[in-house]
């Protein structure tokens, strides 16, 4: 067998035919507005424990969901299957759905068709094309690099090639194959040494494993051996996978126009939230990131300033909530039906001017961190996150790490911490958010609040 | 079916596995959401396909498809097995199985009032008028009433003869009212945080009572706004049901997952302070009072089933007993590295999942001796904590934090003060030990939760807790600034 028969696939012109042929089904059976959209996955992930491969998995998987329209009633359907049955099926459930519900009374229509330029580098045939052999290889090189360093590996190594069409009836006709790859790896030495390293990338192939290795590897013989440290305010530097969660946060809590519609967001336009050096937006068709060139509407992905040297400048919008408030989408749509509205799947940190390497020097007395573990909003208005460290926690002294302390548990505002930012990093890594590809410096912060600690076993 | 299954496992067999299973798995999903007073969304999905699992040199492959043909069949298996072999390539210690039987026959949730066959007109008006209720009540910013429904018919087949079929139902709903001042925002939900959920049909959503106790909710939320922050200190806490089941959930759930034990969950979910050598000792995971199990027959849960997706039977596998620690939830092959067989833990989801070690219903078992409203009256200086409304723990599921929606002072046995953004933080065993009060079986409860996440790629599992409340000594309060 070949590594491309490994794809059962689907182009995106063939699974744009799929909408197009849910879209008849649809306009057969009455609708008077109606939107397909069709996501199909070719998706593979290598699986790593105790420096062995335990799990190995594939799928090929299709959803084809339809929101359909009559007058001001709109239903949602969704199969997984593609054969012609289930297609007219979908159309019929959908449209009964659609008789069924109250109207809705703010409905703005369906979006209408725009140009949408296709991004360069969204797609890498090196990803469509990775075998499990490959992704064993990676495997084996991370594992080599944990060996040697007496430590043990963890992690997955994964593939994945997701296919989006959206078709409507009021003409938009969009269809991109994307890639992604990510690995992640966790290591673990004998005296409670952890460390952690992960990359995404559009191109599986450009994926340095061994390097990673190396980096978890590392951390986790500089970790070991972990003292108690009390709990207390401390100046931290935040390696970049942390930082992403604090922007997934963000955006998951406040950068979303139906949060400031419905007041749950810290959002206000010319509200100061972080420090001069805190710029945040949202760019998908950045090739630096995991490029996508239109949303789950089908509505073209416009750049968004969501921060500004530290001062708030917009939020995203999908089509509803543009309409609603009577400007345009800028293509942050999510697949319908949404009642958590759009988000800012490709989110970016501007980058600062301090070399990564003296983040850490700048700080008198204080901590690096490596990673948040399992973080939850315990005030969301206030983006107060409760969380814990993970995976490489280190005191810092005179500019050095002196040694490596027990995990922490924080309760911080995220604001807070965009305020605090003191120092940014130069350089920046791609990373898996929430949803999508992420792109963030490492941080020093003047304060973090952490308010408990692992306990002595 | 049977000619898909067969299909599959002589294709994985004819191309080298010592062992294959396969489920062929239909899901079919309803939801509909209400926000503020508006039809947000209607929806169904289907979803169906079938996943092979392979045992090849000692090394597991898996490979899953939506199409349902005997050539997908074949390139399915043919692709399990390859993967297999690649796994090989990095492996140190060969999987081994323990013996349990084949499995044979049929399991259906009982379900008195099919969910899928109550008019949907009836479901949405049930959610508008407990939406409805709660916006009556001044102050209330938004609201949102939802309600799920999940039906998988699931068919599972392996090598060594196994031939099942189970159809499991499962329902829940729920409501959220939402106040909103200046930078403060206190939400109430009822049953629970993420809706109350059960392996039942439509009879149980009936019986929840949503409109009944929406004005009561949406008023709790306007009078949290004006309330006092809670205090730090250390208090006596009384945990409901509605935060308990979440406090189980975590803190015993999660740590007696044995694969998390063997480190196999490392690189995200984490590890599990509960290593091995604890369960030889006796380790003690709590007070005497704490008795957990691992039910997977109880009635309502949604962790009840007939056979786990790796053919082994539902059964009740006790965790702490009399607050010792005796158990895992375990799988064919994890259970035989501490001398076991498998307490049928295996649960995937859907057909393009593996099956991992998940919780079947983890319940806190009821003690004779004071109902819940006893131990309130029994509590002279305490908190009386409810509905979760964050929640946070580390990777060795040891330091855990909690938030709730509702906080009352006790004094004197009696409820008083009411306050907003309460939370509470601790050590798990510490935690446990410092229980003196379980409450006995008047108030237990099945509950659960739809959305427990584990695995890469990422699974969401639907589990369930029954309990009836308890209380805990000395514990800190207030963390939140």
């Amino acid at each position: 067998m070949s590594a491309i028969e490994m794809r059962t696939g689907g182009t995106p012109a063939e699974r744009l035919a799929i909408a197009e042929v849910v879209l008849h089904h649809a306009e057969a059976a009455g609708a008077t507005e109606a939107e397909v959209l069709v996501i199909a996955e070719d998706a593979a992930l290598t699986r790593f424990a105790n420096s062995e491969i335990h799990q190995n998995v594939a799928e090929a998987n299709v959803r084809v969901s339809l929101r359909f329209v009559r007058g001001k009633r709109v239903g949602v359907a969704a199969t997984g299957r593609t054969d012609e049955e289930a297609l007219r099926r979908l159309a019929e459930t959908a449209g009964r759905i659609s008789d069924l519900v109250e109207e809705t009374a703010d409905w703005t229509g369906l979006p209408d068709p725009g140009p949408i330029r296709l991004v360069d580098g969204a797609f890498a045939a090196g990803t469509a094309t990775a075998s499990p052999e490959l992704r064993a290889e990676g495997v084996r090189a991370v594992i080599a690099a944990a060996d040697a360093a007496s430590v043990t590996a963890y992690g997955s190594f994964a593939t994945t090639v997701e296919t989006v069409a959206v078709a409507n009836s009021r003409g938009i006709r969009a269809a991109e194959a994307r890639t992604s790859s990510q690995l992640i790896t966790v290591s673990m030495g004998p005296e409670k040494g952890t460390g952690y390293a992960e990359a995404a990338a559009v191109d599986a192939t450009t994926i340095d494993a061994a390097a990673l290795g190396r980096e978890a590897a590392e951390t986790a013989q500089r970790s070991a051996q972990p003292v108690p440290l009390e709990p207390g305010d401390y100046p931290v530097v935040l390696a970049e996978y942390a930082v992403v969660d604090i922007l997934d946060m963000l955006g998951y809590l406040g950068f979303s126009a139906l949060a400031v519609e419905e007041g749950r967001s810290f959002y206000e336009p010319g509200k100061r939230i972080g420090s001069d050096l805190v710029s945040i937006r949202d760019d998908a068709r950045d090739p630096a990131g995991l490029p996508a060139s239109f949303d789950y509407e089908g509505v073209a992905c416009e750049p968004v300033a969501l921060v500004d040297a530290g001062v708030c400048r917009d939020v995203v919008w999908d089509s509803a909530t543009a309409a609603r408030a009577g400007r345009r989408s800028t293509g942050h749509g999510l697949p319908a039906p949404n009642p958590y509205g759009p988000f800012p799947i490709h989110a970016q940190m501007a980058a600062g001017t301090t070399p990564r390497a003296e983040l850490v020097r700048g700080l008198k007395r204080g901590l690096f961190v490596t990673r948040f573990h399992y973080t939850n909003p315990v005030h969301p208005k206030l983006a107060v996150i409760t969380g814990m460290t993970r995976d490489g926690t280190f005191l810092v002294e005179d500019g050095e790490i002196v040694g490596p302390v027990r995990n922490l548990r924080y309760t911080m505002s995220y604001l807070d911490a965009l305020a605090a930012v003191e120092a940014v990093s130069s350089e920046r890594r791609l990373l898996k958010g929430f949803l999508g590809g992420v792109l963030v410096p490492a941080v020093r912060l003047s304060s973090w609040r952490f308010t408990g600690t692992t306990g002595s076993d | 079916m049977r000619e898909i299954t067969d299909r599959a496992l002589d294709t994985a067999r004819a191309r080298g596995a010592t062992y294959a299973d396969v489920r062929v798995v239909r899901r079919l999903e309803e939801s509909i959401d209400v926000k503020t007073g508006t039809l947000a969304g209607v929806s169904t999905n289907e979803s169906e396909g079938f996943g092979v699992r392979v045992l090849v040199d000692g090394a597991w492959g898996f490979a899953a498809s939506h199409v349902l043909t005997t050539a997908e069949a074949d390139r399915v298996a043919a692709q399990a097995v390859r993967i297999a072999r690649a796994s090989a390539t990095a492996l140190r210690r060969p999987v081994v199985l323990d013996g349990r039987p084949p499995a044979h026959g049929r399991f259906e949730t009982p379900v008195a009032e099919d969910p899928f066959a109550v008019p949907l007109e009836v479901k949405i008006g049930d959610l508008l008028a407990a939406d409805a209720a709660m916006r009556r009540v001044g102050g209330i910013a938004f609201t949102d009433s939802t309600y799920g429904a999940q039906r998988e018919w699931k068919t599972f087949a392996a090598t060594d003869g196994s031939y099942t079929e189970q159809v499991i139902t499962h329902v829940g709903s729920g409501i959220e009212a939402n106040a909103v001042d200046g930078d403060e925002l206190q939400r109430r939900s009822f049953p629970d945080s993420g809706g109350g959920w059960q392996g039942a049909g439509y009879e149980y959503i009936r019986s929840l009572g949503l409109a009944a106790n929406a004005e009561r909710v949406a008023t709790e939320s306007v009078q949290l706004l004006s309330a006092p922050k809670l205090p730090p200190g250390r208090r006596t806490i009384v945990l409901h049901p509605s935060q308990l089941y979440l406090q189980v959930h975590e803190s015993c759930g999660h740590p007696t997952e044995l694969d998390r034990v063997f480190g196999t969950e490392a690189s995200y979910a984490g590890t599990s302070f509960l290593t091995t050598d604890k369960l030889d000792s006796g380790f003690r995971y709590g007070s005497e009072l704490i008795d957990i199990v691992a039910d997977a027959t109880a009635p309502g849960g949604m962790g009840t089933f007939g056979w786990d997706d790796e053919g082994v039977a539902a059964q009740a596998v006790p965790l702490v007993e009399a607050g010792r620690f005796t158990g895992y939830l375990s799988s064919r092959e994890t259970a035989p590295r501490i001398g076991r067989e498998s307490g049928g833990a295996m649960r995937a989801d859907g057909w393009n999942r593996i099956p991992l070690i998940r919780m079947t219903n983890i319940n806190l078992l009821p003690k004779p001796g004071m109902s819940f409203d006893e131990i309130i009256a029994d509590t002279d200086d305490g908190l009386l904590l409810a509905h979760n409304r964050s929640w946070s723990i580390d990777d060795r599921r040891l330091n855990f934090q909690f938030a709730t929606e509702l906080a009352y002072e006790i004094k004197g046995g009696k409820l008083g003060q009411l306050y907003r953004n309460a939370t509470y933080t601790g050590i798990t065993p510490e935690f446990w030990g410092s229980c003196d009060a379980v409450a006995d079986a008047s108030s237990y409860v099945m509950l659960g939760t739809p959305n427990c996440g584990k695995g890469e790629p990422p699974q969401t599992g639907h589990v369930g807790h029954a309990c009836s409340g308890a209380r805990f000594r000395n514990v800190q309060v207030g963390v939140m600034k």
